[in-house]
């Protein structure tokens, strides 16, 4: 075992092939918003590898209650009420604690609480659509909400969204900084959608696509669906003492 | 066969979309009563911090030449003694008046994102030779697939600059003034050009 506690190394590289590049014209928005030179290669430095932390004391008892946190007193959100959970580990399979998530969604009918959304679904003023969590020592966090609707955007002339929960996450890096989106197990509209189409590998996809967890459901109450994230792993600099020329 | 590593694949990432200010800066957009405040906007200072205050502005700029209305940028920088606020900090122990992390939507009309800190001492590299100050901003917006990852330099610290192991790795050097803030007064303007002549030099870390 060690007894010191290991100098945080550099992140493992990232993957690029599981992660889509940005140029993908078949999503418009994409096409002037592409960086069109190669990103500059370079192996994390402490700017990278460290990170900020947040702490548990900042979160308010209805964070993670999406039914609840913006509706009035005595009444709660419409929509199928689910429990979203699940762990946030690393590359090496490590839970990571204390991290903080973020997640946003469209309410039930699939309409934003924002001015630039002029969707013709209702807006429900029980949902505010916004809520957080931070991991617990085992990597472990939870919410409950209502479960989104899918919603049509303006893209092709009939892009449709499946129906999805964005989330942020904050690793230990500042290098490890990821924005995604949740998708729900059965969804027909996941494939057809361009936006999910920027991820070049379809393993990669499903591992953005949450299943049905009978599991961790509550009976009579709410269907659960289970999300993992995964972040990019760190090597531990316990083997790299080693200066330069050796 | 063999054992497998049994590594996982970090998740694939997804465009911040249109209303990521929802998400993460909910007061911004009128969604009032939730968080008591928007968690890393306004000043990263308080009266206590140590170090030169500074601000920060600049936009987000698309291959068209028009801002971006609908950015989110984010920094984290070291404090005025080259510190950073992290468990994984190994030198000493930064000011705990500075968290060093800040969060900034882009302005509904201008696109302007503004960040109100301190000037970071200067960090050292791998090797131990001291990199130039600097802040590291990313970047997520609709359209924006994967969050992008930049630097900041500071266009008063040009000797600093000019022995910086990061940006000496830039082969074009006609691109490094794409990762200089301009000084004017006690602000640095800092534009980043997702495409381009002046298209900023973002990092794969
Ligand atoms: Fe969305």
């Amino acid at each position: 075992m060690r007894n010191t506690i290991p100098e945080a190394g550099p992140l493992f590289v990232r993957d690029r092939a599981m992660q889509p590049p940005a140029y993908t014209p078949w999503y418009k928005t994409s096409v002037l918003r592409a960086p069109t030179r190669a990103l500059l290669s370079l192996e994390g430095t402490r700017s990278e590898i460290t990170g900020p932390v947040f702490g548990h004391n900042m979160l308010h008892e209805l964070d993670n209650d999406l039914i609840h946190n913006y509706a009035k007193p005595g009444e709660s959100a419409i929509g199928p009420r689910i429990l979203v959970h699940g762990r946030v580990l690393d590359e090496s399979n490590r839970p990571l604690p204390g991290v903080l998530v973020e997640f946003w969604q469209a309410n039930a009918g699939g309409r934003y609480r924002h001015k630039k959304d002029t969707y013709l679904a209702a807006i429900d003023p029980n949902f505010g659509g916004v809520g957080r969590a931070i991991t617990d020592d085992d990597g472990y966090y939870w919410f409950k909400t209502v479960q989104p609707g899918p919603y049509p955007w303006p893209n092709g002339v009939n892009d449709w969204r499946p129906a999805h929960i964005h989330f942020s996450i904050f690793g230990k890096s500042f290098a490890q900084r990821l924005i995604t989106q949740m998708y729900f197990e059965g969804d027909p509209l996941i494939w057809r959608c361009p936006i999910v189409q920027t991820i070049p590998d379809k393993a990669a996809i499903e591992r953005l696509v949450a299943p049905l967890d009978m599991n961790a459901t509550l009976p009579m109450d709410m269907r659960a669906y289970k999300f993992d994230i995964v972040l990019r792993g760190r090597r531990s600099t316990m083997f790299e003492n080693r200066r330069e020329g050796n | 066969m063999v054992q497998p590593l049994g590594y996982l694949k970090e998740s694939p990432s997804q465009t911040a979309g249109p209303y990521v200010h929802i998400g993460l800066t909910p007061n911004f957009v009128g969604i009032h009563g939730i968080y008591a405040e928007d968690l890393g906007v306004g000043a990263l200072v308080n009266e206590k911090t140590r170090g030169e205050r500074i601000v920060i502005r600049g936009r987000v700029i698309d291959g068209s030449g028009t801002p971006l209305k609908d950015a989110l940028v984010e920094i984290w920088q070291a404090d005025a003694a080259g510190l950073y606020n992290s468990p994984l900090e190994t030198r000493g122990k930064a000011d705990e008046n500075f968290s060093g992390w800040g969060r900034s939507p882009a302005h509904f009309e201008t696109g302007e994102f503004v960040f109100e800190t301190v000037k970071p001492g200067r960090v050292p590299f791998q090797d131990g030779r001291l990199m130039a100050p600097h802040v590291t901003l990313w970047i997520v917006a609709r359209g924006i697939n994967i969050g992008l990852h930049t630097r900041m330099y500071f266009s008063d610290e040009a000797d600093a600059n000019a022995e910086d192991p990061v940006l000496a790795r830039i082969e074009h050097k006609v691109r490094i003034p794409t990762l200089i803030g301009q000084r004017d007064g006690d602000a640095y303007q800092f534009d980043i050009h997702l495409q381009g002549e002046r298209e900023t030099v973002f990092f794969d870390m």
